[in-house]
């Protein structure tokens, strides 16, 4: 298939508005050569990955475009950064990485990105619509824009998302495209029990389980209850998308692109059916912890980003106790939700319980750990997959529940009933 | 490539085959085969070149100068930063050879080769090539085309 160019795209190519423009614009043509697009279409925004500072690449990027003075044509958000600008003691890393980190920041900030820094640009304010193309990495992102929202995006990843911003142009292919977003593989969700149907851990050990099963397929979800709330529609997509490569899943009742079953397969046949039962799910839970010592010292909350709705329950749970003093606890969340946190008074209370919010960044790659001997738990698959090999810690997964009482009481319990019952 | 050893080199059968180049190029290595789909951002350490996701079977083994052949990639977006700063630090493999497509990966090796012009050729294997190409084995790939135990070596020889 031959990628045909407009005027304007082949006059950019050619270098007619600088080398910059002409180097995100051979990035954006060359990765839509390798996937055989034959078009490039329009975008209303973009949520760019590359500046988190995974090295001198990153770096060397940035400077190049933004050094050739390029800047971004539509409104662009930034995912999280190597740093917590609002709380720098917090930094535990090399100095040297921390400079190079922030120079990195500044010049996403210098091409005229909102200097927003999380990883859930859906609980922004200003969110893309259903059916308009966007072009968003850092993989939890798609996945909710595509299945939450009902917008569009591919899996696009760190470069790209700066050249696509800089270009107002994607690649029109992959989820960009209607036959793309059919699901092929149906997920029964059967003869789990209510009360776990009913619990926000329920849904991270799903978009676990979802990931190894259907690989990037799309699959569309049957069997849990109708209206399936964001945050824990957020939580199977951001599970799905870090043991697998899911960019787009359908839940029946729950999802804008699935009112039915047979809508969310385009009215074809699926290639593949699985049944998941109790059985599964205690499995999948089981593969998210490293570890069976109770020895705690360190909890993480909020990977992607806590929304306000889950702070308010954390601080539901924790009502007016303490955590542990041999614990730290970690929430990482965006600037925007801190400030409504804030506003509702919570953040005080976080403070006297021990809580220590994180914004900017997140705590399972970035030096904030104090301690990483002994046990780590986390109410995040995404967290429980990743931190281990990131920062060598051994990871026990929970409920936000689960999590709060171990803080309290400085070594892991959980509550395996619900499991058992399940 | 002579060797001064004197000997003629043992008789290996040489398959060729055409795949689909995301990113065409030239490179010539030995075959370092995962069984399970990689996520290079999390998985693979750029300063070392050495798997580290735990959960992986072939956690340690180091992908520098291999061809990396895989079912596919994985996970996060951030994989193609990881594999453009593996170049960059000199640790990237050879050539990336998967059954499926992968963008992130392709992507990586673009900016890779755009900015420090270290081409990683990226093919999308033929699925039935996959259980041919088991570590060790010396491939060549040019463009589409893959040369299986072109030179006449093998690991274990």
């Amino acid at each position: 298939m031959t990628l045909r160019l407009d005027e304007r795209d082949a006059a950019r190519l050619a270098g007619d508005e600088g080398p910059a423009v002409a180097l995100a614009m051979r990035v954006v043509t060359r990765v839509a050569e390798a996937m055989e697009a034959d078009r490039l279409l329009d975008i209303v925004g973009a949520h760019i990955d590359s500046c988190l500072f995974t090295g001198m690449a990153a770096l060397d990027f940035a400077d190049r475009l933004a050094g050739g003075g390029a800047r971004v044509s539509v409104p662009t958000t930034l995912n999280v950064s190597s740093l917590d600008l609002l709380h720098p003691e917090l930094s535990r890393g090399d100095p040297e990485e921390a400079r190079l980190s922030r120079l990195l920041m500044e010049r996403f900030e210098e091409m005229g990105c909102r200097p927003t820094w999380t990883c859930a640009p859906y609980q922004l304010e200003d969110r893309p619509a259903f059916g308009e193309h966007v072009a968003w990495a850092e993989s939890n992102a798609i996945v909710f824009a595509n299945s939450v929202l009902g917008a569009r995006t591919h899996r696009w990843g760190d470069f790209i998302d700066l050249c696509c911003a800089i270009t107002g142009r994607a690649p029109a292919a992959g989820l960009h495209l209607d036959a793309n977003r059919v699901a092929t593989v149906v997920v029964r969700v059967g003869e789990v029990s209510d009360d776990l149907l009913d619990r926000d851990v329920l849904y991270p050990v799903l978009g676990g389980l979802l990931g190894p099963l259907v690989g990037k397929a799309v699959p569309v979800i049957v069997g849990l209850p109708s209206g399936v709330s964001e945050d824990r529609l957020k939580a199977v997509g951001a599970a799905a998308a870090s043991t697998g490569s899911v960019g787009l899943f359908h839940v029946v009742g729950s999802t804008p692109e699935a009112p039915t079953l047979e809508a969310a397969l385009g009215g074809r046949p699926p290639v593949a059916e699985f049944q998941v039962g109790p059985a599964e799910l205690r499995v999948a839970r089981d593969r998210l912890s490293t570890t069976t010592d109770d020895h705690l010292r360190t909890v993480s909350l909020g990977t992607p980003h806590y929304s306000v709705g889950q702070f308010g329950r954390l601080v539901e749970v924790l009502g007016d106790r303490r955590i542990h003093d041999g614990v730290a606890v970690y929430a990482s969340t965006g600037r925007d939700v801190l400030h409504e946190v804030e506003l509702r008074g919570w953040a005080d209370r976080l403070v006297r319980a021990g809580v220590q919010v994180v914004v900017d960044t997140c705590t399972y790659f970035t030096s904030i750990i104090e301690d990483t001997s002994g046990t780590s738990m986390t109410d995040s698959a995404k967290w429980a997959y990743y931190a281990p090999g990131n920062l060598g810690v051994e990871v026990v997964f929970g409920s936000v529940e689960d999590c709060v009482e171990s803080a309290i009481a400085g070594r892991v319990v959980r509550d395996e009933g619900l499991w058992a019952r399940a | 490539m002579t060797k001064g050893c004197g000997l003629v080199p043992e008789q290996v059968p040489t398959q060729v085959f055409e795949g689909r180049a995301m990113v065409a190029g030239e490179a010539a290595g030995q075959v370092l085969r995962l069984d399970e789909p990689l996520s290079f951002w999390g998985g693979l350490d750029p300063a070392t070149g050495r798997i580290i996701d735990r959960r992986h079977p072939q956690v340690g083994q180091s992908v520098t100068n291999q061809v990396l052949v895989m079912p596919s990639g994985r996970g996060s977006s951030s994989g193609s930063s990881t594999l453009c700063e593996a170049v960059r630090a000199g640790t990237g493999p050879a050539a990336i050879l998967m059954v499926e497509p992968d963008e992130i990966i392709a992507l990586g090796a673009v900016v890779a080769d755009e900015i420090y012009g270290r081409l990683i050729p990226v093919v999308v294997l033929p699925a039935d090539r996959f259980d041919d190409l088991s570590t060790g084995i010396r491939v060549e790939v040019s463009g589409a085309v893959c040369r299986v135990g072109a030179s006449g070596q093998t690991a274990s020889a």
